[in-house]
């Protein structure tokens, strides 16, 4: 299964930002990475990653430095900067409310949704 | 024979970047780009994809590059700058070309706006009263109309943010009683049309006068749009002079001719003409900018320090000439139109350098001066009392000093690399609407509050 578009733009932002914390990187690898951690399931247009990166480095989350891949290729790496540390924090802070308020609501749903012993399993049919 | 051209993987990579490169949005992030690809090739590469193959895939993976350079285009708003590809989907189509009829109309409009109350038959006195605060409503309504159509303004808009705040100007400059010797005039004939300016500049972002970014365009616009309406201004001059010795030389005296119609009427038109160059050949003039700063702000830097050491030479105090102070007024105006238009025309992504520098000397100068003026002003004003023109003066070298003060702060934080330049740009987008508060108060709210005096 995929994840939806809108989640994964919504999740871009602190995904980029906490895998920068993992230490400095580069766009291929840090696309890698993401690759990794959802197991191939959040697919993101690669080219879309950069413009990202640029408005995180505009906005001083992340700096960039241009050195030489070891293939001998101009690359771009990036880096967290305590504003984007403490962004990263403030990000991971909100996902938490959200998922902890979806686990709250799936839990009573599914609380719900479990019949009671005695109560008819399936609902009755209906008018044909 | 097969036909089929067979490339090797670096040509097909470098016609790839040569696409890329097209975009005007991608820039020179275009290098990036390409480490992706190839570092996307290789790894298909390595799982036993042929390179035909894995470079297919690859490029599938970097995106549509439509799409990616809408994306680029959303981040760097200043490359599109150059050529408005992302503006033109936003709009309806076939509006350029439909637009430059509108503006000609337009500026016909505005020209005729501009003569038709000379025809009335009125003395001269009369007329300068009325032209004097009453000239920049005569043109910038057709600007704004002109805006608000090609930015497709909803028409709540248009009523809240354009029809009103005109509406009030002109009731405000022909209802005062403002006598021709007032400060009051003056002031109102030096501040409403930069108020009136703003109000354009409302329609110049479509009513999203919010969006830091659209401030920023509407900077760069100013900017270029005065380069443009000097530009025409002077070839207009040049043509104007050549016309007038021409009918000279045959005996016929055209001169009162070009100086009521020609004159007044092109330079109404040439506000529109001026405008709709900017938004179509943005990329002309989008050279001419860094020079132009470049040029000016040594100069500039130069000139205050002239200005400060006559200053302190001459010592002057609180008897300070009134006309040193308007020219240091004048001055920082233009430090701070000079900051507008260099932050317009840098890019965002380049490292603090020597220029960068140079401006902050020039910041701190100006800052010297506006201290110095602010103590001379304040002395004035204890020793003659208040008037129109010393509060709007003291206001505007108040809002000056604040915004130069905060501009100096983060700028040397910018060059020291402890900020990041879009705090420098967001802090002026930010400051827009001060300024704007301020020359409307001085417009509209200080003549009644000093008897029209």
């Amino acid at each position: 299964m995929h994840v939806d578009k809108d989640l994964v733009a919504a999740s871009a932002t602190p995904l980029v930002l906490a895998i920068l914390a993992e230490g400095e990187s580069y766009g291929y690898a840090i696309l890698r990475r993401v690759d990794e951690l959802s197991g191939g399931r959040m697919a993101w247009t690669d080219g879309m990653l950069y413009p990202l990166l640029h408005r995180l480095d505009r906005l001083g989350l992340v700096t960039s430095s241009w050195g030489i891949s070891p293939q001998g290729r101009r690359r771009r790496h990036y880096a967290i900067t305590p504003a984007g540390l403490e962004a990263l924090a403030d990000r991971r802070q909100q996902w938490e409310m959200v998922t902890a308020a979806l686990g709250r609501v799936w839990d009573d749903a599914a609380r719900l949704a479990t019949p009671p012993a005695q109560g008819p399993a399936a609902p009755a049919a209906g008018i044909a | 024979m097969a036909a089929v051209e067979h490339l090797d993987l670096d040509e097909q990579i470098a016609r790839w970047r040569a696409h890329a490169e097209r975009r005007q949005a991608i820039g020179t992030d275009v290098d990036e780009l390409e480490d992706h690809l190839r570092g996307l090739v290789e790894e298909l590469e390595a799982s036993g994809l042929s390179p035909d193959e894995a470079f297919l895939v690859a490029v599938r993976r970097m995106g549509a590059l439509d799409d990616v350079s809408r994306e680029f285009a959303r981040e760097h708003a200043e490359r599109l700058w150059k050529q408005l590809v992302v503006m033109q989907d936003d709009g309806p189509p076939g509006r350029g070309r439909r637009g430059l009829g509108l503006v000609l109309a337009l500026a016909v409009g505005a020209g005729l706006a501009v003569k038709i109350p000379s025809l009335f038959d009125v003395d001269g006195d009369t007329l300068a009263l009325f032209y004097l605060p009453n000239l920049s409503l005569l043109v910038f309504p057709f600007l704004a109309a002109w805006f608000a159509w090609s930015r497709s303004m909803p028409a709540r808009r248009v009523w809240v943010q354009l029809v009103l705040p005109f509406a009030v100007a002109a009731l405000a400059a022909n209802l005062f009683p403002l006598t021709q010797d007032s400060a009051s005039l003056v002031l109102m004939t030096i501040h409403l049309p930069i108020a009136l300016w703003f109000v354009v500049g409302l329609a110049y972002t479509g009513g999203e006068w919010r969006s830091g970014a659209r401030r920023m365009d509407f900077i760069r616009f100013t900017g270029e749009w005065f380069v443009y309406y000097v530009l025409i201004a002077l070839g207009g001059a040049a043509l104007v002079g050549l016309t007038g010795l021409g009918f000279t030389a045959i005996g016929v005296d055209p001169f009162p001719v070009l100086g009521a119609w020609v004159v007044p009427c092109g330079a109404a038109g040439a506000v529109l003409v001026a405008a709709w160059l900017v938004e179509a050949k943005q990329n002309v003039i989008e050279n001419i900018a860094p020079v132009l700063t470049r040029v000016f702000t040594p100069l500039t830097t130069i000139a205050l320090l002239v200005f400060l050491v006559t200053v302190a030479v001459a010592r002057p105090g609180v008897d300070v000439e009134r006309e040193l102070l308007i020219l240091g007024d004048l001055m920082l105006v233009l430090v701070l139109g000079l900051i507008l238009y260099a932050l317009s025309a840098r890019s965002p992504d380049t490292p603090p350098g020597l220029f960068d520098r140079l401006q902050l000397l020039l910041v701190a100068l100006a800052l010297v001066v506006d201290a110095l003026m602010l103590v001379a002003m304040a002395g004035r004003i204890a020793e003659f009392g208040a008037s129109p023109n010393k509060v709007a003066a003291l206001g505007l070298n108040i809002v000056l000093l604040v915004n130069l003060a905060r501009a100096g702060w983060l700028g040397l934080g910018f060059v020291r690399g402890r900020r990041p330049f879009g705090a420098v740009e967001r802090w002026q987008t930010d400051y827009l609407p001060v300024i704007a508060v301020w020359v409307t108060l001085v417009a509209l709210v200080l003549p009644p509050v000093f008897g029209w005096a």
